[in-house]
Parts: C-alpha cells; structure tokens; sequence
C-alpha cells in the first residue's frame, strides 16, 4: 500500500462520521420539526397551538391542562405540588401562588413523596381537613382517592365523575345554581372510555367551571 | 384487565408487519417505498463520500460507530454552552453548566435520556431541535445499527463482512425513524399536543390570577422520543404532562410506538437467522432443506429462533406487568389509615386519565423496553410496584430499546446453551455455532458489566456525603432512590425516582460515567462475540444438539434470567423495595 492511499483512509472515517453527522442534524433537528409544524398549523391549527379555551373573546386556559380554582362556586381540581403554574401579582410585581408561596415560573412535576414517606400522609390529612370543611356533607371515607392525591404532571385537567359528583352540594349552595343544572354541566363535561374499553372516564374541571361562570352569567355566554 | 388485554392483542397485531418491514432493511432488500428512499439516500452517500456496498469487519464497524457518535458528541455539547443566544430562543433561557451539559450529552447520545435539568426552565427550543431531537433520532439508529450488524453476524452469511455503519445508520433514519414520525406525530397534534415556536402563553384565568402555558415543539420530539425508545421528555414531568400526553389516544400512540421497533428486531432476528441457516442448509443437502412457506405459522411469522426469545421476553414482561398492576391497585396502607378510600389504587403520583391500569402498563413497558419515558411519576408508586421497572431495568433484556435488549438476551440465550450443556456434558451449541472459550468470556465479561456499574456506584453512593445529599425519600425508599438512578443509566433507559435531587457535580458525573459504559462496553464486546462466532464454520445437528427453537428452551431462558438477577440484585431489592413493602403493611 503506497503512502497516500493509507493516509486517505484514515482521513475518510473521521471525514465520513463528520459529514453524516451534519446531514442527520439538518434532516432530524432542522427538517423533521419545522416540516411537522408547517403541516400541523394546516391542518390541525388549534392544536398544535396549545388548544386554548376562549371566554368573551380572551384565552382563559388551555383544555388539556389544568388550573388552581380557589372560589368557593368553582369546582376543585386535584393538588399540585406546582399549584397548576397558576399565580397572581402584587403591586411591586411579584409572584405568588394561591397558597402564598412564591411562583418560581414554569414548571411541572409531583413532590415525588413515596408511598411510606411520612410528608404525604402529612399533606393528604391537611387536604382532607380542608376539604371537609369546604363541604360540610361529605363524610371522610366517601371522598375519593383521587381528589386528595397529588397528580404525577402537576398539571392534570381531569377529575374522575365521583369525585365531582361529591362536590355538587357545596357548589350548589355557593353558585346559587341548582343541583340538576351543575349535574347537566359535570355530564355535559365528562368523557367516557376510549370504545367503552381503554383509558379512564374523566371530568375536565376548566370545563366544568367555565360552564358555570357562564350559568352565573360571570363570563358572556358564547358557543365554545 | 381487559383493557391490558386488549391493548397486547393490538401490540402482537402490529408488531408483525413492522418486523418484517425492519428485516426488509435490515438484510438489504426491496420493500415499496425504495423508488423515494433510494434517491434521499444516494444523495447522502454522495455528499459523504459513503460506498454502501463497502463492508466493514466488527471492529471497523465499532469504531466507525464510536468516532461518530464521538463527532455528535462534540457538536452537541457546543451546542448546550452557547443556547443562551438569541436563536429559536424565545423564552430567553441561560446557557448551560458544564457538568450538567456533560451529563446530558452522554445520556442522549447514549440513549438513556436521564434528565438532570427540567426542559421547561433548562433547553432553548434551538438546543431542544439541534441537540435532542436530532440525538433522539442518532442514537436510536446507532443502537439499531449495532444490533443489525450482531444479527448479520449471528446469521453469519459471511466470514467477516456484518455491513457498512454508515450505510445502516442512514437506512434506518431515512426509512423507518423519519417517515414513522412525521405520521405519529401528526397523530400526537392532533390529539392536542403543541407544535410550535412560539413563545410560552400567560392567560388570565376566570379568577383573574393568571397562568403560564408551556408551548414549543413539543410534538416532534415526542414521537421520536417514544419510537427511538429515548425516553427524555420535553418537560421535567415528561408524558405525565398533558402537553406531551394529552389523551388516552396519544397515551396508546406512544406505548406502541416504543414497544414497535424493539420486538420488531426480535423478528428480525428470527429471519435473517433463518435465511442464514437455510443457506447453508441449501450449499450442504439441496434435498433435505426446508423451504420458508412450509413451516408453521409462527415460525414463519417470527423465525424460528425469534420465537423462542420473543416468547422469552412475553414470559418476563407479563409477569413484571402482573405485579406492578396488582402492587398498585392495593393502594397506600398509609393513606387507608388516615381515612382515605383506597379503593381506587395509589392515585399519588398518577393522571386521572390513565388510571391505575394504564399507569401499570406503561411504567412495565418504559423500563422492559427501556425508554424511560413516564406517564405517571416512579417514585411514588408502591413499594413493589416500583420494584417491577427497578427489576426490568437490572435484567435489561425484556425487549430491551433499541435493539440492544436482544443482544443481552442473546447473551443469556449463550449462558443457557452453556448450562444445559454443562447439565449433559456437551460441547454448547447455538445457531448452529460451536460456543467455545473466548464467547463464554465475552459473555461473561458482557454480562456482569452491568450489575457491576449499578452496584459499585450505588454502594459509592450510600457511601459518600455527597451521594446522601441527593436522597429525599427517608427510610428504606431512599436506597431504593439511588438504587434506580444508577440501574435507570446503567440500562440506558432514563426514567428516574425523580425524587432524586440529582443536579450536582457527584450525581451528573458518576451517571455520566455509568452511561457510557453501560452503553458502549457491551457494544464492543457484543459486536466481538458476533465476529468470532462468524468465523466459525457450522455444526451439524445432532440428536444431542440443545433444541433453541423451542417453547422449553424459552422457558428455560426465563429461569436462567431470573436465577441470574436473584443472585446479583436480591440483596440489593431486599434492602429496598422489599424493606419499605414490610414496613408499610407490617
């Protein structure tokens, strides 16, 4: 083998690994993505651009994430240890969440406490206080699991129908709605199985609240 | 249960077809779509100077994989340091920290996609694109790659010829990761994922307090996290989040899309095996060879040595689905004993959407095909429950991503013939190739490298301060926390005890090291062993020869599995998992 055939050889591994590795890059990491959002923004518009939910005109939320609801004719969503990335601002413009610590930006998350941690039974008792205090008629064990839980996103939209269904009697007599127009809204929110088979029948608490500020007549009462 | 069932039966359906287009690439022949890809392809070799026909030897073919994995690395890395530029950065996040980029470089270019920063606070869109996205795609193909090269050598058409790594590492981005993704993450947009670049959206909400939402491309890189069987997720709670796993449709989505490849190359192991064998059948005794069409169904759907692995890993995956399904449907004794019904399961940690099923599902699929991507948070599932992913991950061969949880599984397939041959007092066969010495070396050496890295450096771990500073679980769960993190690196799988405070100089160096070793050592040596079994010429069957086609050599690979991790890992679970399920319903 002559001199310069071996030096071309070696210099033709490196030189192949680098010029691959730069096609790859502008295909996957340019390409791919700005390819999947030129056709999304067609046809799938509001998707692909958070699936905002509308009230009198402005984004109020997004239908896939949930919020912190404090008002006490609002339905509960379930705890999150980033309290949904929902804050107010005081004068100075700081952040703050509804449970008064500070807002830290966006996140998203559990308070991972394993099952045997002591801090989660601590957490759950507090919630479950709260919550026999907001609704008075409720009996302890008859509060599902779910509503006391933190979700794994922190971030989760859903409630199951139980645990909605056993916050009617409080929202009724703070909404001045009637129990049968917050059951209407509570089934006209809620979605069933994937084919009656797959997944999980859920409530999706913004839903269910937009509805009724829009009942209470809080919000213009517009098609969605 | 039925909607588990339900959700196999539709995997096994698919798997199918999908298997048989990936041994179409793989062994180089026609598939329909080759007029489009032929083209895109013979333009990328032109431009690199790459001659797809040029065979490469298994060392050639390892360093090719090593340098350009290096290159990317380099890039990549560069990348991390400057994102703070005002490029696709619309929501002005700041440059990286060394370790952290070092430790997040390696876990995507090795596949792992552990994640020491959250997405939301930590990556630029640009860095987000041109580092994880295109690493998703890279060292998946890498890994397939790897795997292909291992099965060509199994087949062993050739002396010493296992491909061309360029030409593979080509093929499979161009004509099975790319055009898989633009469909299924066109299928995640449309079930509500975000894909944009736009900048993240703060609302005012019907209280009239306001919240921030998170926006982004988020939907290409979550489907080629899940194809790739990466695992890292665009934000810190990965596809718990409803950005990146909206509905229980995009749930399904992302289950099959990890769970397709990875049984695929199962099937395309059996195949290309099985044309191997035929061949020299055919060279040997034209008369006494059987041809493909007559054999039975699922032997020819699968091959006939693809079978028994394939029901091997079945074997181990429904049992480690079993009980992570029962473990959590207990619920928290903890919980029951201050009044909560826990009638529902553990709901800590989970999505009301998925449930307790679909949580079991995914959580068994993430770690056995070793992605690592989340649906509901790890850390908090049941003691036993969370042992289940812990477990997979240390066996690392249930499936397996990649491709790479075949070639561990053929490596205890190597341990059982030796076994059984022991048993019998024969020379091991397998494939058709006399196992000798220097493969029971290999194998050895291959196969306790990674009990090695996860032990030693959890025992490091437990040992040092600054290892303890990263446990937040108190009690037997936080070794159970460090436990994970090293098994999770060590497989390449990514998922996390999140708990873990794991952003520091200790834990971003020590999981970097661990990835890297546990990533390319069992490579090369993998890789090693396919070209010395090549070389080597067939050995004819005989009435003493261990049967590997069948239904008890699966079975008996099951137990060689499990024998082998209770050995290893059994102190290790004692301590943790099993410890804290004492406690909790003692």
């Amino acid at each position: 083998m002559n001199k310069i055939t071996s030096t071309n050889a070696l210099f033709r591994g490196p030189r192949q690994s680098l010029v691959v590795t730069l096609i790859l890059l502008l295909l996957c990491g340019v390409v791919f993505p700005v390819l999947l959002s030129g056709i999304s923004a067609v046809i799938f518009p509001s998707q692909a651009n958070g699936s905002l939910v509308y009230a009198d005109g402005q984004a109020v939320g997004a239908e896939n994430v949930g919020q912190d609801f404090t008002e006490p004719y609002f339905m509960k969503g379930r705890p999150s240890a980033y309290n949904y990335n929902t804050y107010y601002e005081d004068e100075q413009g700081n952040q703050y969440c509804n449970d008064g610590s500070e807002f830290a930006g966006l996140s998203s998350g559990s308070n991972n406490y394993a099952p045997s941690n002591p801090a989660l039974t601590e957490r759950v008792e507090a919630d479950i206080e709260a919550f026999l205090e907001a609704n008075p008629n409720v009996k302890r064990e008859d509060i599902p699991a779910d509503l006391m839980t933190a979700s794994g996103s922190g971030l989760d939209p859903h409630i199951t129908p139980e645990s909605a269904a056993i916050q009617i009697p409080a929202l009724a007599a703070a909404s001045g709605l009637s129990e049968e127009v917050l059951e209407q809204i509570v089934e006209d929110n809620t979605e069933g199985k994937l084919f009656g088979v797959l997944g999980e029948e859920t409530v999706n608490v913004l839903g269910v609240n937009l509805d009724i500020a829009k009942a209470m007549g809080l919000v213009g009462d517009e098609p969605k | 249960m039925l909607q588990l069932v339900l959700t196999l039966i539709i995997y096994l359906i698919l798997v199918i077809p999908v298997g048989r287009y990936l041994y179409h690439i793989a062994a180089g022949k026609r598939t329909f779509a080759d007029p489009v890809f032929d083209r895109v392809d013979g333009v990328i070799y032109k431009l690199s100077v790459v001659d797809p026909h040029k065979g490469m030897n298994w060392k050639q073919y390892a360093m090719a994989l090593i340098g350009t994995n290096a290159v990317m690395i380099a890039m990549s890395y560069i990348i991390l340091r400057i994102q703070s530029l005002p490029l696709l950065n619309p929501n002005g996040i700041e440059g990286m920290e060394p370790t952290l980029a070092f430790n997040t470089i390696i876990s995507f270019m090795t596949n792992t996609n552990l994640q020491h920063y959250s997405g939301e606070s930590g990556l630029s869109y640009l860095s987000q694109m041109l580092v994880i996205i295109f690493m998703m795609f890279v060292s998946a193909a890498s890994g397939y790659a790897a795997c292909v090269a291992f099965i060509r050598g199994l087949a062993g058409k050739t002396k010493d010829n296992v491909g061309n790594f360029f030409a593979d590492l080509v093929r499979i981005t161009t004509r099975v990761l790319l055009p898989f993704s633009l469909v299924g993450g066109l299928l995640l947009v449309w079930q509500g994922v975000p894909q944009n670049f736009s900048e993240n959206m703060v609302v005012q909400t019907l209280e009239g307090t306001y919240q921030v939402l998170a926006m982004g491309p988020v939907a290409a890189l979550e489907i080629i996290k899940h194809l790739g069987t990466n695992g890292g997720g665009f934000f810190g709670a990965n596809s718990t989040t409803p950005m990146e796993n909206p509905t229980i449709l995009s749930n399904l989505i992302e289950l099959y899309s990890m769970m397709l490849l990875p049984g695929a190359c199962v099937i395309t192991f059996g195949k290309m095996v099985g044309d191997g064998r035929r061949q020299h059948q055919k060279s040997k005794a034209p008369e006494n060879a059987l041809p493909a069409h007559q054999e039975g169904i699922t032997a020819r759907l699968f091959g006939k040595e693809g079978r028994s692995i394939f029901l091997a890993m079945g074997i181990l995956f429904l049992v480690g689905l079993s009980l992570c399904y029962w473990a959590e449907l207990q619920g928290n004794p903890a919980l029951a004993g201050i009044g909560l019904n826990q009638s529902a399961g553990s709901m800590e940690g989970k999505e009301v959407r998925f449930g307790i099923a679909q949580s079991a599902l995914f959580t068994t699929v993430t770690t056995s095909f070793t992605t690592g991507t989340v649906n509901n948070m790890h850390d908090t599932l049941t003691p036993l429950g969370g042992m289940v992913p812990l477990l997979h991950m240390m066996l690392n061969c249930v499936f397996g991503g990649k491709g790479v949880g075949l070639m561990n599984m053929i490596l205890y397939a190597i341990l059982a013939v030796f076994i059984c041959g022991l048993m019998v007092g024969r020379t091991p066969e397998y494939l058709g190739k006399k196992i000798e010495g220097r493969e029971m070396k290999l194998t050895a050496l291959a196969i306790i490298i990674h009990p090695l890295l996860i032990l030693a450096f959890s025992a490091l771990a437990v040992a040092t301060a600054a290892g303890q500073a990263g446990i937040t679980n108190p009690g037997f769960h936080g070794l159970s926390q460090v436990l994970y993190e090293y098994a999770s690196s060590a497989a390449n799988n990514g998922s996390g005890f999140e708990g873990l405070a794991d952003n520091t100089y200790f834990w971003n160096i020590t999981t970097g090291i661990v990835m890297f070793l546990g990533r390319y050592l069992p490579i090369v040596i993998q890789l090693a062993i396919a070209g010395s079994l090549m070389k080597k010429n067939y050995v004819n069957e005989s009435a003493g020869t261990l049967r590997t086609s069948t239904v008890s050599f699966a079975v008996i690979l099951v137990f060689v599995v499990y024998i082998f991790a209770a050995l290893t890992f059994f102190p290790a679970l004692a301590l943790g998992p099993i410890a804290e399920h004492l406690t909790l319903w003692g």
